[in-house]
């Protein structure tokens, strides 16, 4: 299965930029640059895509709206940080209210600097996150796979049954002391 | 000639998906050169939709599954119907019951933007429906059967009888395929202001189901407009192909170059061109 490096469908979203960068992850889809040739499609739907182009800053105000882009997308996904705003804030690092690169608010895989970016650095930058894209395909695979399955039942297993070896010891002697103390301490009073 | 039946359901079932992935892929193509790019490869849907089967498991909710599968299975089985030279008048009830579910499937997600596009889904099947009823109706008038293999055993093909009603069948298809200017409920294009309409919140899995039902509506598609042309003769299956083509790329053509209406108008036009050609096509029919 290795159509996931063939049809990378992706997301973007301007935080806080200057809309330059915007204007060339636009650019790569004209018939200039045409991406759709690699198969890529911009869905502007977190739920069919792949890869989430963000350029700008996060701020105080985005930085919920960028997590839940990312939280709603699919894995395996990845995260290019498109210009120099979002790698590090950029130009608007100093604003009081930015709060600085992507990576402040979820995990970036690919950082593309340029001011503003260039759409052949843009291209590059879906074919290394392509990459990515293919090891967390293989890894979740993976982790779906029977033996880890297997694997994983037996340390849930190990790890209950210790859990229930340790507590039943210990918990009912704690609260009979709790009961003889409440019953004394209801006690005083009356007499 | 039992046989032959029994193959054509199983060509259907096997080599219909692929068939509709690779028109798929040559219509993007031809998209793309219409508009000065160079396209992606014929491959593309294919590949898409494996990558959509190796996406993470994640569904808004079950049921939404669960209707996807049944309208998948329910497009299937109109096709069957039509290949095996079933009753067409069926196999238009059960496409229409295919796309019912994928309107409940889209409403069980309770989001606005599928819920919206559900709903235009519906005002769609209202706008074609009439039309694909009343279809195989003047095929009973012409040859007095329902039958789609009568097609095959008659000299003169359909065409010839209802040449107005078949102009309605391309204007219907253009409804059907979820083309622009009728492409209101989701879009192969670049998202609209629903997003992704119907589709919005299907991912991965279902979502693959749904492009694989569209693959296989396709190829039905492709069959109602061979209809038209087959008779008894054999080089009519090649004027078939010949038609089936030259109608796809002029699918094409109204995709590219015509922008969407709004559903009033879809409604409207839909209505009054496939009505009217139909009495007239009946009325000339009934004069000869």
């Amino acid at each position: 299965m290795s159509g996931t490096s063939k049809s990378p469908w992706i997301i973007h979203y301007d935080g806080s930029s200057c809309n330059g960068c915007d204007i060339e992850v636009l650019a790569c889809l004209t018939p200039m640059y045409d991406v759709e040739r690699f198969g890529v499609i911009n869905t502007g739907n977190p739920k069919h895509a792949d890869v989430f182009l963000i350029t700008g800053a996060v701020n105080e105000r985005n930085i919920g709206v960028v997590k839940q882009i990312y939280s709603q997308m699919l894995e395996p996904k990845v995260v290019v940080a498109c210009g120099a705003c979002a790698c590090s804030g950029g130009i608007f690092h100093d604003c009081y209210n930015v709060i600085g690169g992507v990576d402040k608010a979820i995990p970036v895989d690919v950082y593309v600097p340029g001011c503003a970016v260039r759409p052949e650095a843009l291209i590059d930058a879906v074919v290394a996150g392509l990459g990515a894209l293919e090891e967390k395909r293989a890894a979740l695979e993976l982790a779906s796979s029977y033996e880890a399955k297997e694997l994983a039942k037996a340390a849930e297993q190990e790890r209950l049954a210790e859990a229930a070896s340790q507590p039943l010891l210990e918990e009912p002697a704690k609260t009979e002391e709790q009961t003889d103390i409440d019953i004394n301490a209801d006690e005083e009073p009356g007499e | 000639m039992v046989m032959i039946k029994y193959i054509a359901a199983l060509a259907f079932i096997v080599l219909g998906p692929f068939i509709g992935a690779i028109v798929q892929g040559i219509d993007r193509k031809i998209t793309a050169r219409m508009q000065g790019r160079v396209g992606p490869p014929i491959l593309q849907p294919i590949y898409d939709v494996k990558k959509l089967f190796a996406k993470e498991d994640a569904t808004v909710n079950g049921v939404m599954d669960f209707y996807i599968i049944l309208a998948l299975f329910f497009a299937v089985f109109a096709g069957v119907i039509f290949f095996m030279g079933g009753n067409l008048l069926l196999a238009i009830f059960v496409l229409t019951l295919s796309t019912l579910f994928v309107i409940v499937a889209a409403y069980s997600a309770r989001s606005p933007y599928s819920d919206l596009g559900a709903e235009r889904e519906a005002l769609q099947v209202m706008c074609y429906e009439p039309f694909m009823v009343l279809m195989p109706v003047a095929m009973f008038l012409v040859y007095g059967s329902f039958e789609v293999a009568t097609t095959v055993d008659i000299a003169m093909p359909l065409i010839v009888y209802m040449p107005l009603i078949f102009i309605s069948l391309i204007f219907i298809l253009t409804i059907k395929l979820r083309k622009s200017p009728f492409d209101l409920s989701t879009s192969h294009h670049a998202h609209q202001e629903l997003v992704k309409g119907m589709t919005t919140e299907m991912s991965g899995k279902t979502f693959a189901a749904f492009e694989i039902m569209e693959w296989y509506e396709t190829v039905l598609f492709f069959g109602l407009i061979g209809m038209f042309f087959v008779s008894s003769a054999w080089w009519s299956w090649l004027v078939a192909i010949g038609a089936i083509i030259v109608c796809y790329l002029l699918e094409i053509i109204i995709d590219n170059n015509f922008a969407r209406v709004k559903w009033q108008t879809t409604l409207k036009w839909s209505w009054a061109i496939t009505l009217l050609l139909f009495v007239a096509n009946i009325a000339i029919l009934s004069f000869i």
